[in-house]
This record gives C-alpha cells, sequence and structure tokens, in this order.
C-alpha cells in the first residue's frame, strides 16, 4: 500500500476513535454510557442516525450486555466493537474472559478511569491494568494520534489468523480523551481497505459447518485451550510490530512494540506508557541539554508484554525507574514494574530499578515531578544505593 | 459577588456541601426538599434514617443530607440497601435513584427487592434520560422522544417503572412529580411508613438534556407539562393522561418480618 496524504484535523481523543470507528464500520456496536468514554458512543450514534455507517448500534443496559453483545456479533460472525471506562470496564469482567476464551477478536477503545471508591472520574490506569489477566492484547496511547491509529491497528490485530485474540487500546481519560489535539485522518476509503473484509474462520451462521461457543471444558481439555491462548499471545509480539509495519507504510507513522527516546546512549532511563511519556520526553531534552545522559523506553504494547526487547534496551543502564499509574496493593511493586524487573532478572540483568506510582485518580503529572524521578536516578547512580524501591509521585504523605 | 444562599436545616449538610451540582432548573432538588419534609412530618431523627443512591444526578443526593448516608455503585444501591436494612432493621432506609441507575443496569435488582418485599423506601426519579453522562436514552425514554443517542427518536418501548414494581411484588407503590411537591412529601412519607417495599416513582425534569432534546421548553415550562398532563383522579378526567398517586397499597408481610419470625422460630425449635 502507498502512502496517502492524511488530512489534518483537531480532535480530542474521544472524537478521533470515534472517527476511526466511523470508517471502520464494524457491524455491531454496544455500548453503555460511561464518563469519559461517553463521547465516542454518543458521536458514534449520530453516526449510526445519520446513516454514515450500516452498523447495528446497540444502546444496551449496562456494559455486562455490551459486552455480552459483542460475543455474540463476533461469534455469528461480525465485527464488533465497544468502548468502555472504569467501572464499566468492571462490570465487563466476566464477558472479558469469555471473549479471549472464545477466541473472538472484539475491538474495545478503551478511555482510562480510576476505580471507586472513593468515587472518582479522572484517568488512572487501575481499569486496564486490572484486566491484564483477562487475555486481551492491550495497546496504550501516548497522543490523539495515537489512539486513532491504534483504533485502527487494533482490528488488524485481532482479526490476524495467528492471533484471534481481542483487543483493547487505551487512551487517558480527559488528557487525551477531552483534550483537543492536531492529528491527520485517513481518507475513508484508505481505512477500508487496511483493514480490509472479515473473514471469520468459524461463525455461527456458517450452516455448511456449525460450531458450538463455549461448551464445557473440563480437566480433560481445559488447560490445553489456555494453552492456545498463551501460544496466540506469543505470536501477537510478531503481529503487532508488521501491523505497524504495514501502517507506516501507509500514514508514515510506524509502530512497534516499544519505543525508545534518546535511550540507546542513555545511562539513566525511565519506562512509561499512555500521555505521560510526552511529559516525559520533555523532560529529557531538558536533562540532554544540561549533559544528563536521560533516556526514556515508551512501552505501546502491554499484553503481550515484549520481554527480550525490553531487557535487550535496558540491561546496561546504570539506574531506571518504572512508572506505574495503578497500584497492585500488599505487591512488591506495580504492573508496569513487575514486567519490567522480571524481563531484566530473567534475560540476567540486574541494574538498579525502582517504582514510582504517579496520577492516581487524576493527580496531574507534571514536569516537575519527571524531573525529580530523573534526579533520583542521578543520586541513586552517584551513590551506589538504591534505597526504597516503591516511590510516590506528587502524593501528600 | 454575592454568595450563593446556603440552605440551613438540621437535616443538611449546610455549610459543608451547597451549593448543589445540580443545573439550575433540575427536578431532582424539589425530590430531596420533599424528603426532607416527609422525614420531619413523621419526626424521625437524622440517626434513624438512611440513604442509600447508586451513581447518577439523583446519585448526588445522599452528599447533601446529614442522615447516614451511602453513595454507592451505579445500578446496585439496592444490593447495599438490602444489607443495611438486615443488618439494621430498625433503621428507615431510603433508596433514591435515577431511572437509569434502578431500571436499566440496575433493573434486575429492582425486580427482586420488590418479589423479596424488603422494608425500603425507593424513590425513582424518572427524568426519561441519562442526566449525569449525557442525555443518553434510558428505558424510560418514551418511545418517539429525543435523546443524544436516539437524535431522531428513541425506537424502543419504554417501562412502566409502578407496573413493573406491582407485578414483582412491592407493597406500597406510587406516582407523582415535581410540580406536585406537597403531594410528594405525603406520598414518600406513606411509603416510608409502609412495611414491605415501597416504590415512589417521581417524574423530574431534566431540562438540560430531555426538556432541551425534546424542545419541552424551559424548567418551568417542564413543570407545567407535568401539572396539564398528569392526573390524580383518572376516572374523572379524559384518558390519556399519566395517573398519579397512589397506584398500589396491600398489606403483604416483608421481608425483614418473615426473617424475623423464621429465626425466633428456628431459635425455639433449637431451644435457644
Ligand atoms: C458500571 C457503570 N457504568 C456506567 C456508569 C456511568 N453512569 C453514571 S450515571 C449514569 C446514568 C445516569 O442516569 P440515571 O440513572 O437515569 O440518573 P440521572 O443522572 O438521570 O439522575 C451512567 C451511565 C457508571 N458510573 N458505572
Ligand atoms: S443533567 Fe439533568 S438531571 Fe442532571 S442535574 Fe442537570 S438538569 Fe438535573
Amino acid at each position: 500500500m502507498a502512502k496517502v496524504m492524511g488530512k489534518p484535523v483537531a480532535l480530542n481523543g474521544d472524537r478521533a476513535v470515534a472517527e476511526a470507528m466511523r470508517q471502520m464500520n464494524p457491524d455491531v456496536v454496544a455500548a453503555y454510557p460511561i464518563t469519559p468514554q461517553t463521547e465516542i458512543v454518543m458521536r458514534f450514534s449520530e453516526f449510526v442516525a445519520n446513516g454514515e455507517v450500516d452498523t447495528e448500534f446497540i444502546p444496551v443496559e449496562s456494559e455486562h450486555a455490551a459486552m455480552s453483545a459483542c460475543v455474540g456479533a463476533c461469534a455469528a460472525g461480525g465485527r464488533a466493537q465497544t468502548a468502555t471506562s472504569g467501572a464499566g470496564l468492571a462490570f465487563m469482567w466476566e464477558v472479558l474472559w469469555v471473549a479471549s476464551g472464545t477466541r473472538l477478536p472484539i475491538v474495545m477503545h478503551m478511555v482510562n478511569r480510576s476505580f471507586s471508591a472513593p468515587l472518582n472520574i479522572l484517568c488512572d490506569h487501575s481499569d486496564s491494568m486490572g484486566a491484564r489477566d483477562a487475555g486481551w492484547v492491550q495497546l496504550y496511547d501516548e497522543t490523539v494520534q495515537e489512539a486513532y491509529d491504534n483504533a485502527i491497528q487494533s482490528v488488524r490485530i485481532a482479526e490476524h489468523p495467528d492471533v484471534m485474540l481481542p483487543t483493547l487500546h487505551a487512551l487517558d481519560g480527559f488528557i487525551l480523551g477531552h483534550n483537543l489535539e492536531r492529528l491527520e485522518l485517513l481518507p475513508d476509503e484508505a481505512v477500508k481497505q487496511f483493514i480490509g473484509t472479515y473473514k471469520p474462520m468459524y461463525s455461527l451462521l456458517d450452516l455448511d459447518r456449525p460450531v458450538t461457543y463455549g461448551p464445557m471444558d473440563y480437566h480433560d481439555y481445559f488447560f490445553e485451550h489456555k494453552r492456545q491462548q498463551v501460544a496466540a499471545m506469543e505470536r501477537a509480539l510478531e503481529v503487532v510490530p508488521l501491523i505497524g509495519e504495514e501502517y507506516g507504510r501507509l500514514t508514515g507513522r510506524y509502530y512497534g512494540l516499544m519505543e525508545g527516546y534518546r535511550l540507546e546512549d542513555a545511562e539513566l532511563a525511565t519506562v512509561v506508557l499512555g500521555s505521560t511519556v510526552g511529559t516525559t520526553r520533555v523532560v529529557v531534552d531538558e536533562l540532554r541539554d544540561q549533559g544528563v545522559k536521560a533516556g526514556l523506553l515508551k512501552i505501546r504494547c502491554f499484553r503481550p508484554f515484549p520481554a527480550a526487547m525490553v531487557a535487550e534496551a535496558l540491561g546496561d543502564k546504570k539506574a531506571i525507574a518504572v512508572l506505574d499509574r495503578s497500584l497492585s496493593f500488599g505487591g512488591q511493586g506495580n504492573p508496569l514494574f513487575f514486567e519490567v524487573c522480571t524481563a531484566l532478572f530473567s534475560h540476567g540483568f540486574s541494574p538498579k530499578v525502582v517504582n514510582y506510582v504517579y496520577g492516581l485518580g487524576g493527580r496531574d503529572t507534571v514536569p516537575a515531578q519527571i524531573r525529580q524521578v530523573y534526579h533520583e536516578l542521578i543520586k541513586i547512580d552517584r551513590e551506589g544505593v538504591t534505597g526504597p524501591t516503591l516511590r510516590y509521585l506528587g502524593v501528600r504523605e | 459577588m454575592m454568595e450563593p444562599a446556603v440552605p440551613e436545616h438540621e437535616y443538611l449538610r449546610a455549610q459543608k456541601k451547597f451549593p448543589s451540582v445540580w443545573c439550575a432548573g433540575c427536578g431532582i432538588g424539589i425530590v430531596l426538599g420533599a424528603i426532607i419534609r416527609a422525614v420531619r412530618a413523621l419526626s424521625l431523627s437524622k440517626d434513624e434514617v438512611a440513604m442509600i443512591s447508586g451513581i447518577g444526578c439523583t446519585g448526588r443526593m445522599p452528599v447533601y443530607v446529614d442522615f447516614n448516608t451511602m453513595h454507592t455503585t451505579h445500578g446496585r444501591a439496592l444490593p447495599f440497601a438490602t444489607g443495611l436494612k438486615l443488618a439494621r432493621p430498625d433503621m428507615k432506609v431510603m433508596v433514591v435513584m435515577g431511572d437509569g441507575d434502578a431500571l436499566a443496569i440496575g433493573g434486575n435488582h429492582f425486580i427482586h427487592a420488590a418479589r423479596r418485599n424488603i422494608e425500603l423506601t425507593a424513590i425513582v426519579v424518572n427524568n426519561s434520560i441519562y442526566g449525569m453522562t449525557g442525555g443518553q436514552l434510558s428505558p424510560t425514554t418514551p418511545f418517539g422522544a429525543k435523546a443524544t443517542t436516539a437524535p431522531y427518536g428513541q425506537i424502543e418501548q419504554a417501562f412502566d417503572i409502578a407496573k413493573i414494581a406491582e407485578a414483582a411484588g412491592a407493597s406500597f407503590v406510587a406516582r407523582s412529580t415535581t410540580y406536585h411537591a406537597i403531594e410528594l412529601d405525603r406520598l414518600i412519607a406513606r411509603g416510608i411508613e409502609k412495611k414491605g417495599f415501597s416504590v415512589i416513582e417521581v417524574l423530574s425534569n431534566c431540562p438540560l438534556f430531555y426538556g432541551r432534546l425534546n424542545e419541552m421548553g424551559d424548567a418551568v415550562e417542564m413543570l407545567k407539562w407535568f401539572r396539564d398532563n398528569t392526573t390524580a383522579a383518572p376516572g374523572k378526567v379524559a384518558s390519556g393522561k399519566i395517573v398519579r398517586g397512589v397506584l398500589v397499597d396491600r398489606d403483604l408481610t416483608g421481608y425483614v418480618e418473615s426473617y424475623r419470625k423464621l429465626t425466633a422460630a428456628s431459635k425455639k425449635r433449637g431451644g435457644a
């Protein structure tokens, strides 16, 4: 596919995703409103009402019903999508596992929101990180452009015959969801061609080859089926960058599993995902100007986790800080930190690594905080003492 | 600039929480006023009363009252309240819910609370729309009415909250509107006193979304609509109007009462 000209527009993240959905024209969209996702489906329901898409839009009575309807639609051979946030994702829980266990390539646009209690509608990653073990491929968006791009690529990843797993991409609630950014939209036709038509391998409505979804599966085969899901996740490690490469040829924006920023010769590194990557880039540039060898590793694909690449990129660093926007209460760290440490350790590296929790419940994460992280890394490196592994950014103690 | 007026009342968290989050012209404040007057009319102390809500504009109500309050999750106010009532049967437990909270995501709990006929007072503020999330259609959006997710009109049929409550087994079912505030006080007071599950449906004005999308005018116009399109004497006037007042009032044993009897009997048998 040759590169096509994008159309520059200004949209917030929710609208950019809705625009991608319009261009993808899924067969079924089922959703229940929840802030900060609501604008996606509200906008999309306008497209439906105006006949701009052929989608069947089902305004279901809850998120449990939304994911169930997607499972039904996808098992019937359709392309199904939904969008949710926070408590909405939690309420889908049971069915998230049904979607991955029945290998249905559903696509979910996730706008991150913290979990109650206390009640909070603002951004953190408790929701998607909470679902990290549910068997979904997970991508994280840094910008509104990426929210749009990842939305489109998610369909290809999910439906790839080597993968066949539900896929979600997560955009930070309000920070990306509600903020206006400049981005480039592909022509409708280019999106249509890029995603192609979905040819389900096993469809419920295929009368010549009748199938059943979700039968009992005990000690006899259950384990093998789970093992196959693991293998599919491993294959997704190959597929995600392949699709990212193909998308790059079309748009000029290439995507991999992760991205190093001034990382190669860096001595001090942070590992970040989501919109805070942008803030960190600014601080890295600033520190580089001051002669500090700072670098950044952005994780785009969290599930499956690109462990070998992460280890290779970070193994030679003197001190590393992993930033988490969610908690694993009582754990030895938090989700991203676990992954990074395990990747390093299992590949024979043991640099000094600390974990920072930041931005819970929408707490602003500003450059000064990221600067603080690098200054603490400088100190760790200079004194040769790691100090406390678990640290908290911008919280009143 | 003038400071906003702060209401003073022993039942309100007046100094802490006002002004409220509700839009100018919203009906939920009228329902709050009616609840306050009903509790006062029954001479209940604020410590005897609990108010539980789910999530939504209506769900914000417990924030403002100085009763025992719990702001829970969307759709689950009734199960939380069921637990509370069983642990503290002496308490008067009110559950305030929006139509989405009570009948969309929480619809299952609504029918089961009614079937169980547990001694709770459910006040459903029916503004025909999901207010908090921006005016999407709800299970009570009338056929043909507009919502942000139904820009050309709702194509599904609406629930009749009172009929569902009746069919599912509630002891007491009543309906009123935010125009009929004094009537509403009395119905809520009767609901609180009634043994068993009581449901008071309040047709309420959401001028911001339902009113605007359906070109109903401002809050005053919406209140007039309630005045002109409802009736408390269905027999005497032309049909087609929404009926207000007590719709069901029957003496059935409530769940807590049955539960007490059962445990008392089994204790006796066990010789305890
Ligand atoms: C599990 C879950 N899904 C969705 C939401 C988002 N949400 C909050 S309030 C609401 C609906 C509000 O409508 P209604 O219950 O009718 O109350 P109103 O705001 O109109 O008083 C929704 C969908 C949520 N908080 N939790
Ligand atoms: S959105 Fe509607 S229901 Fe919510 S506070 Fe405003 S007027 Fe009331």
